[in-house]
């Protein structure tokens, strides 16, 4: 009996570690042909051997998204010298860096919207309310594809092409968020507020003192969910973006896959990696939380 | 039900306004033009508008190519969903026993949520270069044949199948995980003293319980097939080769912004929209609960 246990548990371990492996194969491989030069790509039987030339690759990659973005602008022959110069040695720097002030932005901002409005929808009677409450569950109906060519109008009424504000704007209302703090305030005790009330505490100090400090978690796993989503954005950014200053890493990893006649491979996973190593890192940090303070909630 | 109020008058609305403005200007107003704009055509543009009524609808019901971008989406959509459901819920299992490096062995499978289309699309891509994927390699040794996708249309549409469900392992077994834990200890238990196999107890008890959660990630994993996996197709294969892998998104994205038909554009937003409103009609329906995805 005891070796029947031992054996179906070993068996588990080895099912789960085959699993795992089919589930990161993709992601070994990208990671071992961006430690090649191109010729290392194309070694007949592929195999899975690292190469030498990490450190080459990953530079290249670095840097030849500003060739690619080059190429598509087509401006005089000055003009590439100089972005050459001024580029070669941030551009996918840029790229990420525009996609970390995207993500972080949009999601601190997303997460304040969301507990406000959840903070006046439990804690407030007020006419409208159900309407507030409707509008916001519609931003789940809408998402980019169902408004698409007149959100870019707009954004070119507004004179927000290609900027900041129209990569973080049109994201910034959340329904996820709003439910997920609703639910969450819905469960503090009626005794807490009243308490509140008596000892005349304000709403908004109720909310500062009281209600975030316990909603950590929750923030933490909105963090998460929305860092994640905004960071992979690609449909929007490829529309209401065209200069090389605005571009999101997403879309220098297309730029990488369209430079050259035959795709570098080893080039393009580089910046795939480069790319997915910052929401990974917030999902490492935050899982925990995460599947406390979000999954639990919703899967209820 | 919380029925303790705040007494102010103007301070919940100012709550809400920021909200309900952004809603209002960046998507009800815009979706509201994409509306009427659908019995519109015009210029590239949104010069010399022409009302033509239903026109835009009954041309894209009478072109098959859009009937076939149409099939093409709920096949992809179908398959990503009952494949990634299947494959994330045998996984959820595995990940649910007690054993022991258990919150590392989650991560290792998990991990995959933090990915995006255009990444996922390019990591199965490499895959599969005819040249020199790895997949196209194996299956060369085992079969003797050279996989193509360039010119072959149904291995293109394997592929990003394939890229699509893996991408959404991770989010689909973490909610199968924690749908699993909270299926009370006592039930399984008394199920084991009772004599129950754990294939019974498992197809008698926590499929049963897990219900909920498995219809809610079924219209997820529509939602996410047909709306976030733009990214993927457009650099995996950009649609081709020909159409077969045009799914409604990228088709929607290249008659906008590459021919510039605005009308038909829209046309096409409104009708994506009768999808998302069915889809979350059937959620709520079935598990009173809202849609997530950010």
């Amino acid at each position: 009996m005891a070796n029947r246990k031992k054996l179906k548990r070993i068996l588990l371990h080895i099912t789960i570690w085959i699993s795992i492996l089919i589930i990161c194969l993709p992601l070994i491989y990208a990671v071992i042909i961006s430690t090649r030069d191109l010729q290392g790509t194309f070694v007949s039987p592929p195999n899975l051997k690292f190469g030498s030339d990490a450190i080459e690759t990953y530079k290249k990659a670095w840097t030849t998204v500003n060739m690619g973005r080059l190429l598509i602008i087509k401006f005089g022959s000055d003009a590439i010298e100089t972005y050459k110069k001024a580029w070669t040695t941030v551009n996918m720097g840029r790229l990420l860096i525009n996609s970390g002030i995207v993500a972080i932005t949009t999601s601190v901002v997303k997460i304040i919207l969301a507990i406000m409005a959840a903070f006046a929808i439990v804690f407030f009677d007020f006419r409208g309310k159900y309407v507030a409450f409707a509008a916001v569950f519609l931003t789940q109906l809408l998402p980019v594809p169902v408004k698409i060519v007149p959100t870019f109008e707009l954004m070119k009424a507004f004179n927000w092409v290609d900027s900041y504000y129209a990569l973080t704007f049109p994201y910034f209302a959340t329904a996820t968020g709003t439910f997920l703090f609703r639910q969450f305030f819905l469960t503090v005790p009626n005794d807490l507020v009243d308490a509140a009330r008596i000892d005349g505490c304000s709403p908004m100090t109720f909310l500062r003192k009281v209600l975030i400090p316990l909603s950590w978690n929750n923030i933490g796993a909105l963090f998460l969910v929305e860092f994640v989503y905004m960071w992979n954005r690609y449909l929007w950014p490829l529309i209401i973006t065209n200069s090389e200053e605005m571009r999101v890493a997403q879309i220098g990893i297309k730029m990488l896959m369209t430079t050259g006649s035959i795709n570098q491979w080893n080039i393009i996973m580089a910046g795939a990696i480069i790319t997915l190593i910052p929401p990974l890192i917030v999902l490492l940090i935050l899982q925990k939380t995460f599947i406390e303070g979000f999954v639990m909630r919703t899967g209820k | 039900m919380n029925e303790s109020y705040f007494k102010e008058k103007i301070l919940p609305y100012l709550l809400v306004l920021p909200s309900v403005l952004v809603i209002i200007i960046f998507l009800v107003y815009p979706f509201y033009e994409a509306f009427k704009l659908s019995f519109f055509q015009g210029g590239a543009w949104g010069t010399n508008q022409i009302f033509v009524g239903l026109e835009n609808y009954i041309n894209l019901f009478s072109s098959p190519k859009y009937l076939a971008s149409l099939g093409r989406t709920l096949l992809f959509a179908s398959l990503v969903t009952f494949i990634g459901l299947a494959i994330s819920l045998g996984l959820a299992v595995l990940l649910n026993q007690k054993i022991k490096g258990r919150l590392f062995y989650r991560t290792a499978i998990i991990w995959p949520y933090a990915l995006s289309a255009v990444i996922a699309g390019v990591l199965w891509a490499l895959l599969f270069d005819p040249s020199i994927g790895l997949i196209t390699y194996i299956v060369k040794v085992l079969t003797g044949i050279r996989i193509n996708w360039r010119t072959n249309g149904n291995l293109a549409f394997v592929i990003i199948t394939i890229a699509a469900a893996w991408r959404n392992i991770g989010y689909n077994v973490i909610f199968f995980m924690s749908a699993l834990q909270n299926i009370p200890k006592q039930i399984l238990e008394s199920a084991e003293i009772d004599g129950a196999s754990s294939f019974q107890s498992f197809f008698r008890i926590s499929i049963p319980l897990i219900t909920p959660t498995m219809f809610f990630l079924l219209i997820m994993n529509y939602l996410y097939a047909f709306f976030r996996t733009f990214g993927l197709v457009d650099v995996a294969t950009q649609g081709g080769p020909g159409t077969s892998t045009e799914i409604l998104t990228y088709k929607l994205y290249k008659d906008a912004f590459v021919f510039f038909d605005a009308g038909s554009a829209n046309a096409q937003s409104v009708l994506l929209f009768v999808f998302i409103v069915g889809f979350t009609y059937l959620q709520f329906k079935y598990t009173q609960r809202g849609v997530f995805y950010g």
